[in-house]
């Protein structure tokens, strides 16, 4: 399949200090493909560098070595733009338009004219649930509704890839449904998205791959299954009903015992505690299971382990 | 030139909602209306009085709004991000500042006709409330259409001025770029002094900084033909048509810089 995003050591330094300016590297060799038609997800903590390589694609800053192409084209390309959508983190657009004006105005851009604009204005801003504020300036919104703005204009021209900058951010959680549906209906009609986030969920809903950056460096690409497959920690089980008789052994059966509201009892277990014979258990003597969930390494687990290793490496002066 | 209008009919209609322009016009006009209330005062001298101080409005409250939004609708753009969104749209850099410009420059041209709508109003007042007397001491009639080549010159000096503030605000903060331009009209309203300075120094270096100044600082002493026009001396075409060619260079030139920087600039 063909490569809709390709870079190739990209890099980025910005110059930090006035009066005796020194190099910042905010991307360091960036060599990364992104297949037509996959959802791409970008992981990595705040100052990774994850906005600086979507502004490197998006031409808002230029390389300072190395290169990269989308759909096959090099960056420079003006033809390459009517064809891409684009979404910032926290976007922000004029005070004095309305929704409707200001994507009326990007369709025009587009080259659209006449009745065609105001059917792709009505559908996008349909697609992404602004009802009848659409009529509003934009000034009167709020961070979300700005948000639900940025993701229509980024679909107005039905984009063949879509870049979207932390896309979940400033929404609620019903906002965030439909951003994930938005991304899953964009998959099934053949989009390439490339997204970052630093948020586990989303991009385990959504990615047939990710990509993981920390301190400007790629450090791990692949599968989401592969990437994102993290230790098994123990196993929260949440059960009810404990009679008294049963209460004094639950320090027994696990290694700590929470009590929650209701009555309800969270009882963690040891990863190799094979919960489905102590659910037998507890069920014979009266108990009844509310749920049980592994409980995993955590993203931000993930983030800082791979943080501290890179900080290794660097203190040994392998890989600078 | 499509794209370019479009951004500039976006740029205008954003502009023209904003209320800082209109701030300034209410200004403008409540000062039109006080020059008439100060004309009473005075016999004889009304009618200067109102055109001097309504053509001082006029200029002054012209070169806030053109600051002001000029440096807003670039700078300001930069600063809160907005300019994202556009420049990943099919638009050029160079398309993105000219556009700019030219909505800009629309939104001067229809906040100084309101104020001249108002200037005439007030002179219209006085023309007709005047008497046969006061009318022959006047050096030029009340509703003298050659006004208007001094409003035009405004006009020509304020897109003058508009260029300069959108080539700052390319490359520095909309406060700097803000004083920068201030700075610089003041600088070109005195320009002319810079080539007498030649003439009494000895130093050849202190001469050849003040020639050099004097050629690339704007120019704008030629622009204001106010008192000519209260005086009802007349104005040669051939100095309004060269004034106009002179504005004409010098904003293409300042365009030219603004698009080259613009260009190759980072947004972080």
């Amino acid at each position: 399949m063909a490569a809709a995003i390709q870079t190739e050591a990209l890099t980025k330094d910005f110059a930090v200090g006035f009066w005796r300016p020194s190099a910042y590297r905010a991307l360091d060799q960036l060599t990364l493909t992104v297949d037509a038609g996959e959802v791409f997800g970008f992981l990595g903590p705040n100052g990774a560098g994850k906005s600086t390589t979507l502004k490197l694609l998006m031409q808002l800053l230029y390389p300072t070595s190395g290169d990269a192409r989308i759909l096959g084209r090099p960056l420079g390309d003006a033809a390459v733009r009517q064809r891409i959508g684009f979404l910032a983190e926290n976007p922000y657009y004029y005070d004095y338009l309305t929704a409707e004006e200001l994507l009326a105005y990007f369709a025009k851009l587009f080259g659209f004219r006449g009745a065609d604009v105001g059917t792709r204005v009505s559908r996008v801003l349909d697609e992404v649930g602004i009802g009848k504020e659409r009529r509003l300036r934009l000034r009167r919104f709020s961070k979300g509704m700005i948000q639900r703005v940025g993701i229509a204009q980024a679909l107005l021209n039905d984009p063949e890839v879509v870049f979207l900058d932390e896309p979940m951010s400033g929404l609620d959680p019903v906002g965030r449904r439909q951003v994930r549906d938005l991304i899953l209906g964009l998959r099934a009609r053949g989009c390439t998205v490339f997204f970052s986030s630093h948020i586990l969920s989303d991009v385990e809903a959504l990615c047939n791959r990710v990509g993981v950056l920390v301190q400007g460096r790629l450090l791990a690409s692949g599968p989401v299954s592969t990437i994102l497959a993290f230790e098994l920690k123990g196993w929260e089980l949440v059960i009810a009903g404990v009679s008294d008789s049963l209460r004094p052994d639950l320090d027994r059966l696990s290694r700590q015992v929470t009590p929650l509201s209701d009555g309800h009892v969270m009882l963690h277990l040891a990863p190799d505690s094979e919960p489905e014979r102590l659910l037998g258990e507890l069920t014979r003597r009266g108990a009844h299971v509310v749920s049980l969930n592994p409980s995993r390494e955590t993203l931000e687990d993930y983030f800082v382990q791979l943080v501290g290793s890179a900080e290794a490496r660097d203190a040994r002066g392998v890989g600078a | 030139m499509r794209t370019i209008w479009i951004v500039a009919g976006a740029a205008f209609k954003e502009s023209v909602r904003d209320r800082v322009p209109y701030t300034m016009v209410v200004f403008a006009v409540l000062m039109m209306a006080a020059s008439f209330l100060i004309s009473q005062l005075t016999a004889g001298q009304d009618l200067k009085i109102i055109k001097d101080l309504g053509l001082a409005a006029l200029s002054i409250f012209g070169l806030l709004i053109a600051v002001f939004i000029g440096i807003g609708l670039v700078s300001k753009e930069v600063e809160r991000k907005s300019v994202y969104g556009l420049l990943t749209k099919p638009v050029t850099r160079a398309q993105f500042i000219l556009g700019k410009y030219l909505g800009l420059v629309m939104t001067l041209v229809v906040n100084l006709s309101v104020m001249t709508a108002a200037y005439f109003l007030v002179l219209f007042y006085l023309d007709v409330t005047a008497s046969a007397s006061v009318r022959a001491s006047w050096a030029a009639p009340a509703l003298d259409p050659r006004q208007l080549v001094a409003i035009v010159l405004i006009v020509a000096e304020l897109a003058l001025v508009t260029a300069v503030a959108l080539l700052f605000s390319s490359f520095s903060s909309p406060l700097l770029s803000a004083l920068l331009t201030l700075a610089l009209w003041v600088a070109g309203h005195f320009n002319g002094d810079l080539r007498q300075f030649e003439q009494v120094v000895d130093q050849p270096a202190a001469a050849w900084i003040a020639r050099t100044m004097y050629y690339v600082l704007p120019n704008l002493a030629p622009f204001n033909v106010k008192a000519e026009v209260v005086y009802g001396v007349p104005v040669p075409a051939s100095h309004v048509g060269y004034t106009l060619l002179y504005a004409a260079v010098y904003i293409a030139a300042l365009l030219a810089a603004a698009v080259a920087i613009f260009r190759r600039r980072d947004f972080k």
